[in-house]
Parts: structure tokens; C-alpha cells; sequence
């Protein structure tokens, strides 16, 4: 690693940086202890807004609410968005028409929000004609959501694919594996960390959702995001920054853990390479 | 063991409307290490393919053992590929890689374990079993997968280009150990190489392919020492090509005089009635007369241009006026530029091509 500093003025623009992404998450920690309502002055430290949230039913609808929705649409979005990965990757119909399902699996990723949300509350009006079940709910909420999951699945498990390549398929039908067996036991262990890693893309995109949850969403499906938005118009209240700062904290402990595992097992690699 | 001989039949492979593979008839006897050899392009990855069963043949039949196998799965046939890439699977270690197959077949697990430590040791990789692919050298890789094709005892091996991505040494050091394997268990090896020397160093047999065909086919001395036309005589070992045309059986006359040959031009009649064509020697073959020999035919008086460095050889540039043609000499031989030699060509060296 290389000893030179950096300049003093880049440094200074370092910390106005690390001051500009850290100095809001940090007024909304305090403020989530401030005693004082409005928060313009500290009013003393409390755990009361934590409290009045533990009690609040609104916020454990909605929290609940967007966990299924979170763990639903990912469960789908994974299983559908491996098989479509595989199923491209095999497209027996030419090199055009895989570029056409690679673009067509693009182009979700590349939309706007809006108009994902704005298309998907059209066609549900149009079902809806028919059937009742698409009413705003938890069903139209968790069909919007893998719709846009699946495509960010399929990208991951898509590149991941591309590098195992063919040869490994074919030692493995040169062993006497059969073709479940060749996929089974060659392709998908290597591919089981692109899926996890797709899962979890998926997980956190469904999780942070405003836009298109907003407009297929139905009153008794309110997630996270939406309820925190609702409750922004009767002013902020301690209780939003109380759950914010639970919910940083998730995932900052979350973070916390993948990284300590992750430079466990390298520390174990260099023991044994020594 | 009773004997398992393949044989090729009338083997036809087009991709899309180019004809790759244009009527392959062979016969492998067992237990034989034969080498494909060819540049690229020539189809021998293709025909390798279509004995392992990856590709399916346009036309012909692949006879294994008496039994037709050319309808069969890459599963179903007693034939493992060492692969050019090795393809070893990188979530298994050392062991499980090679137990792959075993396992495949629902082998006994003790069995699995004897057999698989068993060649551990034909290939030298005993100590590697708990190792995963990613911490092995090049070396070690080929070795893996080398153990993990032959541990399920196949009637045969083929090798895709199995040397190619180590260095040169190790690439001499593996030739021998692979000739080694191949004796120690009796089975027939079929290897694809476009590396002439490696062809010749192995193999009990060197089918050449060019264009899709197996143009000549014999023992690597056979196929060093008498190669049948232009394209096999500068592929193995770069042979100097001299045009002739035929003026008898035994005689025939190049640009710069006539020589007597052994065997007799097979050469067709051009537009102008003259029947002309090719014939190698290789710069070994060429020798340079000291002041008392004498020889009655195929001497020649030419002039040295150059001389080349080769290390244990000195190859000189000889110019006979019309042709310039290379010649060796050993290193105690000096001739500089500019001196005037006799040249001496063999009748028995001169390869009559077929072109």
C-alpha cells in the first residue's frame, strides 16, 4: 500500500463528504432519543418513541406486511429468475433470439419505477374486470414485486452462468452423470453464490420499494415505506426516526456479520496456505 | 481382457455447409496410443468429439468392442476425456473430482476409496486429495484429470490437447509420465495435438489429418521419414521441398541438375506433357563431402549464405544458384559464409511426394 498522503485539500473534501452521507443518519439517531417533540432543541434522552412504536399496530402491520412481501416475491423471483436464467443461457433457437430474451430481461432493469408502476396498475384494472383477486393487495403487491425482481435474478445468475461454460457440463455427462445429474451436481453448487447473491439483491430491492408498492398497494397492505410516507404528511414524528434508526441498525448488524465471516474464512485460507 | 478395437467408419461431420470431417475410416487396435495431428482447423478436435459422443456424426458409424455406439449417450459409452481446459470441477476437491465418475455409477464407497487413492498414486498427486482445484499448478490439474478420466478403467482415453497450457518443460517432463500411464494401464490413449514433436514423442501411431482427412497414417518414424506429400513433409519437422520433374523412373531433374531417387514419381501429366512434383529431404539428411569422398550421383556444389546458431546443431543456408536449401551440421563442423562445399543427397532420402 502505497505511504503517500493525500494533499490537505483532498483530504478536507474527504470529510465534507464522509460528514455529508453520515452527519443526517446521525441527526436522526439523536433525534430518535430527543425527549423534546419537535426536536429543535435537546430535551433530554428517552426511549419513549421506541416505546410508543413497540405499541403502535400500524407499524407492526406494516412491518410484518413487508417482511412476507419481502420473503414471498424473493422466493418466487429466485426459483423463477434461476430457471429463466438457465433457460436462456439454453435457448436452442440461435444467438437472435437470445439476444432478443437477454434484452427483453434488460429492459425492466433500465425503466423507470413510475412507469413499471404505472403499467402494472393498468393491467391489474384490466384482470380486474374479471376476477376480483387483483384488487390493490397483498397478491398484486407481490406479483408487482417479482416482476421487477426477477430481471436483477436472472442478470446476477446470468453472468455467473456464462463463466462456468460449457466444457463443465460435458466432463460431467463424460463421467456417466445424467443430464439432471450433470445439473445437479455440477451447475448448481457453482451457481448456489450467484443465487444467494440474487436473493438477497431481490430481498433489499423489495424492501426499499416506494414507487410501485405506492400504486398497487391496497389499504390493508400497507408496507414500511409507505406507512413512514403516510405519516410524513401529519409531520415527522420521533417515532419515524426511532424506526429508522432500528432499521439502519438491522442493517448495519447484518453488514457487520457478512463482513466478519468473510474475513474469518480469509484468514483461515492464509493459515492453511502457510 | 478380451481386445477392444474402435473402428471409424465412413465418419462425415458438416458444421452449417462447411464439411469438416470428409469420410474418416480407421481402425484403433487396443491398448495403442495414437495421436491426431494436424493444424487447426483439420477436424481431429471434431473427430475426438465424435468418438466421445459430444458431437453426433452427419454420416458413419462408431464401432467400439463389436458394438455400434454411435447412437449412444457421452454417458453411456466406456470412453473418458481428458479435456483441453481439464474442466475439473471447482466446488469438489482433489478426490471428489476424481470419485465423480464412480460415484456416477453407484460404486461401492470402499471401492470408490481403494480405486480412487490407487490412482492417486499411478499419477503422483497422493498428497493433493483434500486440495481444491483453484490451489493447483498446471501441472497438478492435468495429473487431476488425468485421474479422474482413467479411475473408471475407460476402453479408451482421449486427450484434447492435454499439454498445451503448460510450459515447455513440464510439457516434456508430462509427455513422458502420460507414455508412462498409458503402459501401466493397458488402455488405448487417443490424443489430439497440432505439436508435431509431441506427436512423435509419444505415440506408437501418428494419424495426420489435414483438410478434414486422415492423409497419412503410420509409426512417427514412418511418418518423420516418409512423408507422403508437401503438406505432411513441412508440418513435422519442416523438410526442404525441391521441384522436379520426372525424366525416368529413377531419375529426375530439379533447377539445379538431375537426381536419382528411389522410388518412383506417381506424378500426373500437366497441360504441357511434363509430369512434375515434390520431393523432400530434411536438413539432417544433407551431407556436406569433406575434400576425399566421392560419390557417384547427387552431388551438388553450392555456396554457404548462412549460418544459424542452433545450439546443438549449426543449420547453414546453401545456395545451389537457382534454390536456396537448409542444411545441419554438427558443431564441430565450420563452414562460414562464402565457402564453396559439396553437397551429397542420398537416393534413399529423397522423398518422392505424392504432389
Amino acid at each position: 500500500m502505497s505511504n503517500r498522503r493525500l494533499p490537505f485539500s483532498a483530504r478536507i473534501i474527504a470529510y465534507i463528504g464522509l460528514l455529508l452521507l453520515y452527519v443526517p443518519l446521525a441527526m436522526v439517531l439523536i433525534q430518535s432519543f430527543n425527549a423534546n417533540k419537535h426536536g429543535q432543541t435537546w430535551g433530554g434522552f428517552t426511549f419513549d418513541w421506541y416505546l410508543k412504536l413497540f405499541d403502535n399496530a400500524m407499524v407492526q402491520t406494516a412491518t410484518v406486511n413487508t417482511v412476507i412481501l419481502a420473503v414471498v416475491s424473493t422466493l418466487i423471483s429466485t426459483i423463477l429468475g434461476t430457471l429463466l436464467a438457465i433457460g436462456i443461457h439454453r435457448t436452442p433457437w440461435g444467438k437472435k433470439m437470445q439476444n432478443f430474451f437477454d434484452m427483453s430481461i434488460n429492459i425492466p432493469v433500465v425503466t423507470p419505477d413510475i412507469l413499471m408502476a404505472i403499467a402494472l396498475v393498468s393491467v391489474f384494472a384490466l384482470f380486474r374486470s374479471f376476477t376480483p383477486i387483483f384488487d390493490p393487495g397483498m397478491l398484486t403487491l407481490i406479483i408487482a414485486h417479482v416482476t421487477f425482481e426477477i430481471s436483477f435474478v436472472v442478470l446476477v445468475v446470468q453472468s455467473r452462468l456464462v463463466s462456468i461454460g460449457k466444457d463443465q457440463i460435458e466432463a460431467a455427462r463424460d463421467l456417466y452423470a445424467s443430464t439432471a445429474g450433470a445439473w445437479f451436481r455440477v451447475i448448481l453448487p457453482q451457481l448456489s453464490t450467484a443465487i444467494i447473491a440474487g436473493a438477497l439483491l431481490a430481498f433489499t430491492l423489495s424492501l426499499d420499494d416506494f414507487i410501485i408498492s405506492f400504486f398497487v398497494s391496497g389499504p390493508k397492505s400497507t408496507t414500511l415505506p409507505l406507512y413512514i410516507y403516510g405519516s410524513l404528511k401529519r409531520g415527522i414524528s420521533p417515532q419515524i426516526h426511532a424506526l429508522s434508526t432500528l432499521i439502519f441498525s438491522i442493517t448495519l448488524f447484518v453488514m457487520l456479520i457478512v463482513s466478519l465471516k468473510g474475513s474469518f474464512k480469509r484468514k483461515k485460507r492464509h493459515k492453511k496456505s502457510i | 481382457m478380451e481386445s477392444v478395437d474402435l473402428h471409424i467408419k465412413g465418419i462425415q461431420k458438416s458444421f452449417g455447409d462447411k464439411a469438416v470431417l470428409k469420410g474418416i475410416d480407421v481402425t484403433i487396435k487396443d491398448g495403442e496410443f495414437v495421436t491426431l495431428l494436424g493444424p487447426s482447423g483439420c477436424g481431429k478436435t471434431t473427430l475426438l468429439r465424435i468418438i466421445a459422443g459430444f458431437e453426433k456424426a452427419d454420416e458413419g458409424t462408431v464401432i467400439l468392442g463389436g458394438e455400434d455406439i454411435s447412437k449412444k449417450s457421452p454417458a453411456m459409452r466406456d470412453i473418458n476425456t481428458v479435456f483441453q481446459s481439464y474442466a475439473l470441477f471447482p466446488h469438489l476437491n482433489v478426490y471428489n473430482n476424481i470419485a465423480f465418475g464412480l460415484k456416477s455409477k453407484k460404486t461401492p464407497k470402499e471401492e470408490i476409496e481403494r480405486k480412487v487413492k490407487a490412482m492417486m498414486g499411478v499419477v503422483n498427486i497422493t498428497d493433493l486429495a483434500k486440495e481444491m482445484p483453484s490451489t493447483l499448478s498446471g501441472g497438478q490439474k492435468q495429473r487431476v484429470a488425468l485421474a479422474r478420466a482413467l479411475v473408471n478403467e475407460p476402453d479408451i482415453l482421449l486427450l484434447d490437447e492435454p499439454l498445451s497450457a503448460l510450459d515447455a518443460n513440464l510439457r516434456k517432463k508430462l509427455q513422458a509420465e502420460l507414455r508412462d500411464v498409458q503402459k501401466k494401464t493397458d488402455t488405448t490413449f487417443i490424443m489430439v495435438t497440432h505439436d508435431q514433436d509431441e506427436a512423435i514423442a509419444v505415440s506408437d501411431r501418428v494419424l495426420v489429418m489435414y483438410k478434414g482427412a486422415i492423409i497419412q497414417d503410420g509409426s512417427p518414424e514412418d511418418v518423420y521419414e516418409h512423408p507422403v506429400n508437401r503438406f505432411v513433409a513441412t508440418f513435422i519437422g519442416e523438410a526442404n521441398i525441391i521441384e522436379c520433374e520426372k525424366i525416368s523412373d529413377k531419375l529426375i531433374k530439379s533447377a539445379f541438375g538431375e537426381l536419382v531417387v528411389e522410388k518412383v514419381p506417381t506424378w500426373p501429366m500437366d497441360a504441357s506433357g511434363k509430369k512434375c512434383g515434390g520431393v523432400a529431404i530434411r536438413m539432417e539428411d544433407i551431407h556436406v563431402c569433406n575434400a576425399n569422398e566421392h560419390f557417384e550421383n547427387n552431388v551438388f556444389h553450392a555456396k554457404i549464405l548462412e549460418r544459424i546458431f542452433r545450439g546443438d546443431y549449426w543449420e547453414l543456408i546453401a545456395d545451389f544458384g537457382p534454390i536456396k536449401l537448409r542444411v545441419m551440421t554438427d558443431p564441430d563442423e565450420i563452414y562460414n559464409p562464402g565457402d564453396e562445399v559439396k553437397l551429397y543427397m542420398e537416393p534413399q532420402y529423397l522423398q518422392v511426394l505424392e504432389d
